[in-house]
């Protein structure tokens, strides 16, 4: 795999909100995904209390804290599969208010379905198609939403398949596959609807332990091309590898986020610190 | 000898023992079979004597009539469960979508619907279609009132079939779904309803056999079935007895084939879960 060499454009200060002190790493472009004092109750249960977070083009941001700080129900929020009871998203200029009362009217589920377009989901357990072939699973959406023909679906299709490696596998159904196998199934059938970003739900949380590396390979490469991508993770050696920033979540509020040389080696809040210790001596 | 070539000295003997192993196994597995067919063969041949002699029929009207009734009969029977199979799955998948829609409307619907036609009797359902719809000007010929009363009832145990189906689907599934900007009709139609089939197929075809007798219940509204043939041949030809095990003989070995192509479908669907 050919990593393309990042764009440099350049020291130019970091503004509030980009999570940096000083100067904006130089590949980093416009904001590209933005959330606004996103709320979410399930039921009385307060677990997102206000998130403010912006992603950059090309950014790589990790969330790490404990179970339970409201991480994947974060991510969960940027694609509306929850809905945040008050805030706003924008991914890619599209904005689109929280609005648990109108949730299932006809005009907000088609502008949650085109910020789902936007933003690629990769699931804990893969969510493959069981019915379909690997090649059936990544042509779905293209030719069924996007209207790409056939043909086209397939060889770009089968480009993706082959950058996770798997092209060998595009007739094969999932239940023949590792399960890091499938995540990398997973990751091809979201690249091939073209996202602007991929959110990860703890991508390797399910897979057996030899199987991890092949997976978080291919999110390192992704990484280093300058995907966007928004990863729930517990793998901080990969975390260390892959991100531009590291964010520290708590009782549904971000504690503290900064690059992760900054996060994991010297964090300077008292949650972040005591996440770590936990986390690094077991 | 040394330590090594005492495990070399093993390696010979593992190899019969593996033989015998799997010898035994296959051996055990024969006998299995040859058991198990030889008891089906007495108990057939038991119950054949047994009825043989409770009906007192001679050879003649078996070997004469058997064939109209198996000929004529089974044609009906097959062709009436078929369509009403084919129907009820229809208002099945349409009763399911009902039940599980938020929408009040649909949901009332199907749940009433699926209220009435389990809650009253399948043979009081045939009466009212053939006799009493005619009183509010829909009159319908005797197979296709038959048919319709029958997909209606097995439509509704099937709904409720297919409502559990869908909902055995994981949730991740419609999350991917959903996730991939896919719309909702097609998620249903795409994603979730074929996997759902998967599940119920083995209850639909549970159905299927349960229908396939239930159609002889057709035969009180004149329709020309296994059991109508059977009562009419078996009358005229003062043999009631011998034929109502004939009957009985052609819905067995009906439901024995079904058996068998149920089994190769559910096989060949099951092949991507694997």
């Amino acid at each position: 795999m050919t990593a393309s060499p990042l764009p440099d454009l350049g020291a130019r200060p970091a503004p509030s909100g980009s999570g940096y002190e000083g100067t904006l790493p130089a590949h980093l472009g416009e904001v590209m995904v933005k959330l606004e004092g996103i709320e979410k109750y399930f039921g009385d249960n307060h677990v997102l209390r206000g998130v403010n977070l912006e992603v950059r083009q090309r950014e790589a941001v990790m969330l790490i804290g404990r179970s339970g700080s409201g991480k994947t129900t974060l991510l969960r929020c940027i694609n509306f599969l929850e809905e945040p009871t008050v805030g706003w998203v924008e991914v890619d200029g599209l904005r689109l208010q929280a609005d648990p009362l109108q949730a299932r009217s006809r005009q907000h589920q088609e502008q949650i379905r085109q910020m789902r377009l936007r933003a690629g989901m990769l699931f804990q357990d893969f969510n493959l198609f069981p019915h379909m072939s690997v090649l059936a699973n990544c042509i779905e959406a293209p030719t069924r939403v996007r209207g790409i023909a056939r043909d086209e679906a397939v060889s770009t299709a089968e480009g993706f398949l082959d950058k996770v490696g798997l092209l060998e596998k595009r007739d094969e159904y999932p239940a023949r596959l590792s399960g890091g196998q499938k995540q990398r199934v997973a990751i091809a059938r979201a690249l091939c609807m073209e996202p602007k970003v991929l959110l990860f739900d703890e991508p390797t949380s399910a897979l057996d332990p030899e199987l991890i590396g092949e997976v978080l390979r291919v999110m390192e490469d992704l990484a280093h091309e300058g995907t966007t991508m928004i990863v729930v993770t517990h793998e901080l050696h990969f975390a260390r590898e892959a991100a531009d920033r590291v964010v520290f979540m708590e009782d549904g509020v971000v504690i503290e986020e900064g690059p992760p040389e900054q996060m994991l080696d010297e964090p300077r809040e008292e949650g972040t610190k005591r996440f770590l210790r936990r986390f690094l001596t077991p | 000898m040394t330590v090594g070539s005492g495990s070399e000295a093993r390696v010979p003997q593992v190899a019969p023992i593996v033989a015998q192993v799997l010898a035994a196994r296959r051996g055990a597995r024969r006998r299995f079979s040859a058991t198990f067919a030889a008891i089906w063969l007495a108990l057939i041949v038991v119950i054949g004597a047994g009825t043989w002699i409770a009906s007192g029929a001679d050879l003649e009207f078996v070997l004469v009539s058997g064939p109209v009734i198996v000929l004529q009969g089974a044609g009906i029977t097959i062709l009436v469960s078929a369509l009403a199979i084919f129907f009820a799955t229809i208002l099945a998948v349409l009763g399911a979508l009902g039940r599980l829609s938020t929408n009040p409307i649909p949901n009332a619907v199907a749940s009433f619907y699926v209220s009435l036609f389990r809650g009253t009797p399948l043979l009081l359902q045939i009466y009212f279609i053939y006799f009493a719809l005619p009183q509010l000007g829909i009159v319908l010929p005797a197979i296709p009132a038959g048919v319709a009363a029958l997909s209606l009832n097995y439509g509704a145990y099937m709904t409720e079939i297919f409502r559990a189906g869908i909902q055995a689907v994981p949730p991740g599934q419609r999350e991917a779904a959903e996730a991939l900007g896919i719309p909702e009709r097609l998620v249903m139609r795409r994603i979730v309803l074929p996997q759902a089939v998967r599940i119920v197929i083995p209850a639909i075809g549970n159905d299927f056999i349960a229908m396939l007798k239930d159609s002889a219940l057709v035969s009180t509204i004149t329709v020309h079935e296994t059991l109508f043939m059977a009562q009419r041949i078996g009358r005229s030809a003062f043999e009631p007895i011998a034929a109502l095990i004939i009957a009985g003989a052609v819905y067995w070995t009906l439901t024995i084939i079904f058996s068998f192509f149920q089994e190769r479908l559910e096989r060949r669907l099951a092949r991507g879960d694997r």
